[in-house]
């Protein structure tokens, strides 16, 4: 049996209150030992020292909102390369959104996903299935055949559940297999047409704008329905001040409400997309200062749950056009950990901890997945990343097919060094110098 | 600089036998004043009105690429048909004789008068073009690394004729 | 080469000082005596191309423009994009392509989206000229208007204007209002606030819910054209309430305090933002506008054509 080292790291676990230098031992496929230093280790298999000083050596990173673009776009995005590029961002697990072409709205299409996953054969790639057949918003999905199959979730992300009708049954139905229902918090209405968050800059912009309001309209619309039958609603991609306000109240109330936010919605302002930058176009859009503050503290307090990129790869010349005609969205996951640590464990308002805890711990609870821990005998899903290295983003180096992201050229601080997915290592050499360029 | 253009206005009526279908036309800016200073020696002279017109010649200039637009254009001001009229341009300086070119360029497109003329304040040499001025108040040969600027009392406060060193022209 | 004084592209007030903004007005005025010549033409752009590269269908502008570059005697093509099949965007990459492989001085830009002009001029080394973009800047629109009120009114400084109507929607109040305020007038809008932009109030202008209100504090109304489709949107209810609630009528400026220049951008809907009477009455300068936007774009073609201002 393989053993692999881990010598020296600073461990981080929140699931055991775990936070000291010392050492992780991987046998095989699980965890053997993870917190106070090993002495001298001695097997009879290989074993793989990876000198960790320096680093810090958590559960794996787990994004729980991602899109892969396989089957149906295999020129933007595939399994094998979204999972790499995963990977290379330090998640050893990856949620992939149904909204591909054919829709992944049944057994077949999700066990096509895990098994495209399997020969990649580098980041978990869990599908989550569709709300509605063909996404269309009219029935339910077979929600049972597909849980049966290996969906973790159900949502017709890339549009909302407009139905409330619809969103009832799912909400209901979801509960007999114990999967979240996330949903695309977007009042159809009041978005038509919108290209950025509504305000001043859309005014002066001449951009239609997307207000606050579509949001949070459907954010409280889906925590009272969660209220009225008990299922768990997942909130995606929460992007305003009042969506966290909502959340909190439904939370206060016992409600089985859970949310996510992006990176990008944590460090940038609409303000980014002044010049007309298609790289700053996405949906929900970005919106003011004050929102991303509210965002941020909501993350520390645990408002939101968790952080999830929304990775959403895009051809080049589909951003290369007017903004209005843009397609929304950016690639995130090799930027992910890099923009969290910039901005919010640099400034002080989260510590390593609750970064791991907002990345891997908590992400593995909402949607039920292994991982997310160290504790002996689980999985071996480990992600080292380096807490101190300044890097420049260079997109053209992403492993990503995608390179539509905002960050192009910023300075950002962290970055996964080495992934290991079930006791393999599936990203990074342990010890190689991370600074500019790869 | 009065005794020379009322020694200008003497030969411009002797020249073209009075002052029946003359019109001066002076160039923006300078050349519009002493047109104007011209015109009134004139009827001091012989106690008749003469027709004035102003030419701004900037969108006519052949060097627009090379030297830029000037921010802000003049105005071109011909009040009556220049057709079988004698047409004097009135200019401060003349040098390459580009400005004058242009003038003509431009009178073309208002007319077609019987006879255009030239005359100039000050002749400095340096022709670029087969241009020569009918009147002249005053002749220096000036090297090409000098400008010659007319100062007018109506634009600069005082009449005068002064040769500074040019900076940095294209 | 770049101009000195306008930079390489024309593509929208609010990114212009307020000495640009004069130095257009100031060049403008004595070239509209250009078009009462007899040989409406100067030679000065002579040589240049400039393409006319209206993705939406606008016949007054096009003419316009058309107008102002020959009476600067440019080489020009036009080309309408409207109705192709390709779905706009990729066209204008395309068009941008092709454009920068042929040569051309200068293009001016019409088109449906915001922004999509500075989407070109980022991608061709040839001028652009903003003829209108989405619902953004319509910047030689705006000048024509800032031009029109400078010869009636002189010094904008402390002058007040009010842009009626659908702001929301449009290109010419964003321009402007930027143009009026860099020039230090006082700016009010007025119109349902269905289509005035939500953030109106951050924007520093004034706001009238009622045109009455708005007719007693105007020097000037610059009155915007309802689209029709407005209605469809569910904007507004109908024409004949937005005419009784918003019309500039007659009895409405017989009421007001002094006598207030009449503007509209054209096409105007008679009867709907404003009446007949109004649009043809003695304060109304709406051909003054017409005339005055030939000059307008002459003097931008011509300021941007160039490069070192104040040769010898
Ligand atoms: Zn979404
Ligand atoms: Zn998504």
């Amino acid at each position: 049996m393989d053993s692999i080292l881990l010598r020296g790291g600073r461990v981080v676990d929140p699931s055991q209150n775990l936070d000291a230098i010392g050492d992780v031992l991987v046998e095989g496929d699980a965890i053997a030992h993870a917190g106070s230093p090993l002495g001298e280790v001695r097997r009879d298999g290989g074993l793989m020292v990876i000198d960790c000083a320096g680093r810090i050596v958590a559960p794996g990173f787990i994004d729980v909102h991602c899109h892969l673009r396989e089957p149906g776009r295999e020129d933007v995005e595939t399994i094998a390369t979204g999972a790499m590029a995963a990977a290379a961002g330090g998640f050893t697990a990856v949620c992939a959104m149904p909204n591909t072409d054919p829709v992944t709205d049944n057994q077949a299409a999700v066990g096509f996903i895990v098994r495209q996953a399997q020969r990649a054969g580098s980041a978990r790639v869990y599908p989550i299935g569709a709300v509605s057949l063909g996404q269309r918003g009219d029935s339910l999905a077979e929600f049972g055949e597909m849980v049966g199959a290996g969906a973790v979730g159900v949502s017709d992300d890339g549009k909302p559940v407009a139905s409330a009708q619809l969103m009832r049954s799912a909400l209901e139905y979801a509960r007999t297999f114990n999967i979240p229902v996330a949903d695309h918090c977007e009042e159809p209405t009041l978005a038509k047409g919108g290209a950025m968050n509504e305000g001043v800059v859309s005014a002066r912009l001449g951009l239609k704008g997307i207000p606050s309001e579509a949001e949070e309209i459907m954010a409280i619309r889906d925590i009272l329905l969660a209220r009225r039958t008990g299922g768990h609603v997942h909130l995606c991609h929460m992007s305003t001040r009042g969506s966290v306000e909502l959340i909190r109240w439904g939370k206060d109330r016992g409600i089985r409400v859970t949310a996510e936010v992006c990176p990008h919605h944590l460090s940038l302002t609409e303000d980014a997309v002044e010049g007309y930058d298609t790289n700053a176009k996405m949906n929900p859009p970005l919106r003011t200062a004050d929102d991303v503050e509210a965002l941020r503290e909501a993350v520390r307090d645990g408002t939101i749950d968790l952080v999830a990129t929304d990775h959403a790869p895009h051809h080049y010349d589909e951003k290369e056009r007017a903004f209005s005609d843009a397609p929304n969205g950016i690639v995130g996951l090799e930027t992910a950990l890099a923009v969290v640590v910039t901005h919010l464990v640099v400034p002080g308002i989260i510590a390593w901890p609750l970064l791991v805890d907002r990345m891997s711990t908590t992400p593995a609870r909402v949607f039920g997945l292994q991982g997310g821990t160290l504790r002996r005998g689980t999985v071996a899903d480990i992600t080292i990343f380096d807490p101190a290295v300044a890097w420049t983003v260079d997109p053209d180096t992403f492993l990503s097919k995608g390179r539509n992201s905002p960050y192009r050229g910023k300075a950002l601080t962290g970055r996964a060094t080495c992934t290991i997915v079930g006791g393999r290592v599936v990203y990074g050499d342990g010890r190689r110098e991370m600074g500019d360029g790869r | 600089m009065a005794r020379t253009l009322r020694r200008m206005a003497d030969e411009i009526v002797e020249r073209f036998s009075g002052t029946e279908d003359l019109i001066l036309v002076g160039i923006q800016r300078r050349g519009v004043q002493l047109a104007e200073r011209i015109a009134g020696y004139i009827t001091e002279r012989e106690g008749a009105i003469v027709a004035l017109g102003a030419l701004d010649i900037t969108l006519y200039r052949d060097d627009l690429q090379t030297i830029g637009p000037r921010p802000v254009v003049g105005k071109t001001d011909l009040p009556l048909s220049l057709d079988h009229r004698t047409v004097v341009i009135v200019d401060d300086v003349l040098y390459t004789g580009r400005t004058v070119r242009a003038a003509m360029d431009e009178l073309a497109d208002f007319g077609r008068p019987a006879r255009i003329a030239l005359a100039v304040l000050v002749d400095r040499g340096g022709r670029e073009l087969p241009i020569h001025a009918d009147i002249v108040g005053k002749r220096i040969q000036a090297p090409s690394e000098l400008r010659v600027d007319v100062l007018i009392r109506e634009v600069d406060g005082e009449d005068g004729v002064v040769t500074v060193p040019r900076e940095g022209e294209g | 080469m770049n101009s000195p004084v306008l930079g390489k592209d024309l593509l929208g007030l609010e990114t212009l000082s307020a000495e640009q903004i004069r130095l257009i007005l100031d060049t403008a005025g004595p070239l509209k005596e250009i078009s009462e010549r007899t040989i409406k033409k100067v030679p000065a752009l002579r040589g240049m191309t400039i393409v006319n590269l209206f993705f939406e269908a606008s016949t007054r502008t096009r003419i316009s423009f058309e107008f102002a570059e020959k009476r600067l005697s440019a080489d020009t093509v036009n080309v309408g994009a409207a109705g192709s099949s390709v779905s706009k965007g990729e066209t204008l990459v395309d068009t941008a392509r092709n454009l920068e492989a042929m040569r051309i001085d200068m293009v001016v830009i019409r088109h449906g989206a915001s922004g999509a002009a500075k989407f070109l001029a980022d991608r061709i080394e040839s001028k652009v000229v903003n003829a209108g973009d989405g619902t953004h800047e319509h910047p030689t629109q705006g000048l024509l208007d800032l031009l029109t009120l400078r010869d009636r009114l002189g010094d904008l400084a402390g002058r007040r204007v009010c842009i009626c109507g659908d702001v929301l929607h449009s290109r010419v109040a964003r321009s402007n209002l930027w143009g009026l305020k860099k020039l230090g007038a006082e700016v009010a809008v007025c119109g349902p606030r269905s289509l005035l932009p939500n953030a109106i109030d951050e924007m520093g202008v004034k706001v009238f819910d009622r045109i009455e209100a708005a007719i007693e504090w105007a020097e000037a109304l610059n009155i915007l054209r309802l689209q029709l489709e407005r209605m469809q949107g569910g904007y507004i209810p109908s024409l004949r309430e937005y005419n009784r609630v918003f019309g500039v009528t007659r009895e409405r400026l017989d009421r007001a305090p002094r006598d207030i220049i009449i503007m509209h951008p054209g096409p105007m809907n008679r009867g709907v933002e404003i009446d007949s009477d109004v649009a043809d009455g003695p304060h109304s300068v709406i051909l003054d506008q017409v005339t005055n936007g030939v000059a307008i774009r002459m003097a931008v073609l011509y300021l941007l054509a160039g490069g070192r201002p104040e040769g010898g």
